[in-house]
């Protein structure tokens, strides 16, 4: 998946478009900053949340760290490899570490993230 | 930030600083369950110089430190290494640290954290006899960790370390370098911890890591030092053990002679052993998912009786575990509390990890 197609959040958020739907998860960098990731505490299907609202919860071994909606919607699923391999979000943390898939209240409401340059610019030193 | 010795070799490394207590020390090079793992299985090597020394020599010495420490310091041989504590007159902690006797004087190894604090407590506990030198700045301190650390000293060392014993020290040079090597480390493995002048140390991380390359030796950071101490139930200033605790909740009366004569603080560790700890310190691992994490709760039958003060994902049991001090008495089944969630915790006896190659007595 190109990072072209992902818009992202000031808290470290991806959220990737498909149809009315959305997969989110936590960006390279994020993971980066937290290090080996070894649990995330996942929400259940049906779920709602609005923007802003805790998502997930992930801990790496240094530390906790939450992940927040970045536009609203319900929760469809969550990524349930996750459970036994945590550290799918390390490694590939826009691929198979995606987070959670979202039904978006309002496809429109992801115009006001970020785009990948916005974020790199953000992200960059 | 203040940095020590070996602050370019640990940017060109990759790896990330922090600030620890006023330096710029590396948390971790390529992640923290992997150098973790290195030091478990081959061989690590950490930058410790943040750690404070202190050197205590003159006529008085000896008897001092016999009144500011809890460990016997006149068992100490030429040599010889201690762990042990000081504490205030009410029990309570001031450091845990390290004594070694070098001929006729003393150092004092204490944590980074605690440095000031210490060197003025030990300053108005010392009689005129005593002398007191704050040696921190100029002292490098690199801890070689592992089961093969012997293998890549006896490469670079010029005396023979490879007999050295558990809590022995050698004064020797190292790859060239005049340096205090001692048996000692915090991690659970075999280990030592290298002393050297931080004016000319530099080109000894290079000197190591060229010996280390056929044990695959990595530099380790301050991250998997946590994770390793805490798998051995080794207790951390600030955490475990603090100024409101004392040896006997926190289980360190082994490194407490109450029968050696007067010290600071002994009438009150006496009065808390006689009465019974209100508290002890624990370990528990988590029997569901989750990381524990220092303040969180601890419940028995939704009842708090007491908090976690340690706590970490254990790369070698692949499980939560933490240490905590539960009220006296509390029998059954306990949890904890981590945010809105109850998970239960099963009490285990220290170390989480039995398989260190760590040498006793």
């Amino acid at each position: 998946m190109s990072k072209r197609d992902l818009r992202f959040t000031e808290s470290h958020e991806w959220l990737k478009v498909e149809g009315t739907e959305a997969l989110i998860g936590l960006t390279d960098y994020a993971q980066g900053e937290l290090g080996d990731i070894v649990f995330v505490e996942l929400p259940s299907a049906g779920t709602h949340v609005s923007a802003g609202d805790v998502l997930t919860t992930v801990e790496s071994v240094k530390s906790v760290s939450e992940v927040y909606a970045p536009v609203a919607g319900d929760v469809v699923e969550a990524n349930a490899a996750l459970e036994d391999s945590p550290d799918l979000i390390n490694s590939d943390p826009y691929g198979e570490g995606w987070m959670v898939r979202v039904k978006l209240e309002d496809v429109s409401s992801v115009d006001q993230l970020m785009t990948a340059d916005d974020y790199e610019e953000r992200t960059k030193g | 930030m203040k940095r020590t010795a070996f602050f370019d070799e640990h940017v060109a490394a990759g790896g990330k600083l922090i600030d620890f207590v006023g330096w710029a020390m590396p948390m971790e090079y390529t992640g923290i369950i992997s150098e973790h793992k290195r030091v478990r299985n081959t061989v690590g090597m950490f930058d410790v110089s943040h750690m404070g020394e202190f050197h205590l020599s003159g006529e008085g010495a000896l008897a001092d430190l016999e009144r500011i420490t809890t460990n016997r310091v006149t068992a100490l041989v030429d040599g010889r290494v201690q762990y042990s504590a000081m504490c205030y007159e009410n029990g309570g902690f001031v450091d845990d640290l390290l004594v070694y006797r070098l001929g006729d004087s003393y150092m004092v190894v204490v944590n980074a954290a605690n440095k000031q604090k210490d060197l003025d407590w030990i300053r108005s506990h010392i009689g005129p006899s005593t002398e007191l030198r704050d040696a921190s700045d100029e002292t490098a301190l690199i801890a070689v960790q592992g089961p093969l650390a012997e293998k890549v000293m006896g490469k670079v060392a010029d005396e023979s370390v490879a007999s050295l014993g558990y809590y022995w020290s050698v004064t020797c040079r190292v790859a060239g370098q005049e340096a205090l090597v001692s048996r000692t480390g915090y991690t659970g493995e075999d280990g030592f911890e290298i002393y050297l002048d931080a004016g000319a140390a530099g080109s000894i991380w290079g000197s190591l890591m060229e010996a280390g390359a056929e044990f695959e030796i990595e530099p380790v950071g301050l991250g998997c030092r946590d994770t390793l101490r805490l798998e051995m139930g080794y207790a951390l200033y600030g955490n475990d053990i603090d100024e409101r605790r004392t040896p006997v909740e926190s289980g360190l009366m082994w490194i407490t002679k109450l029968k050696k004569g007067d010290f600071i603080g002994r009438d009150a560790i006496l009065k808390v052993k006689s009465d019974g700890p209100r508290e002890r310190l624990i370990g528990f691992e988590l029997e569901g998912r989750g990381v524990p994490r220092c303040g969180h709760r601890i419940l028995s039958g939704g009842r708090e009786v007491g908090v976690v003060t340690s706590g970490t994902f254990s790369p070698s049991l692949e499980n939560g575990i933490g240490m905590g001090y539960v009220a006296t008495g509390t029998d059954g089944p306990l949890d904890i509390e981590i945010r809105n969630r109850t998970v239960p915790v099963r009490r285990v006896s220290l170390p989480f990890y039995k398989n260190g190659t760590v040498r006793s007595g």
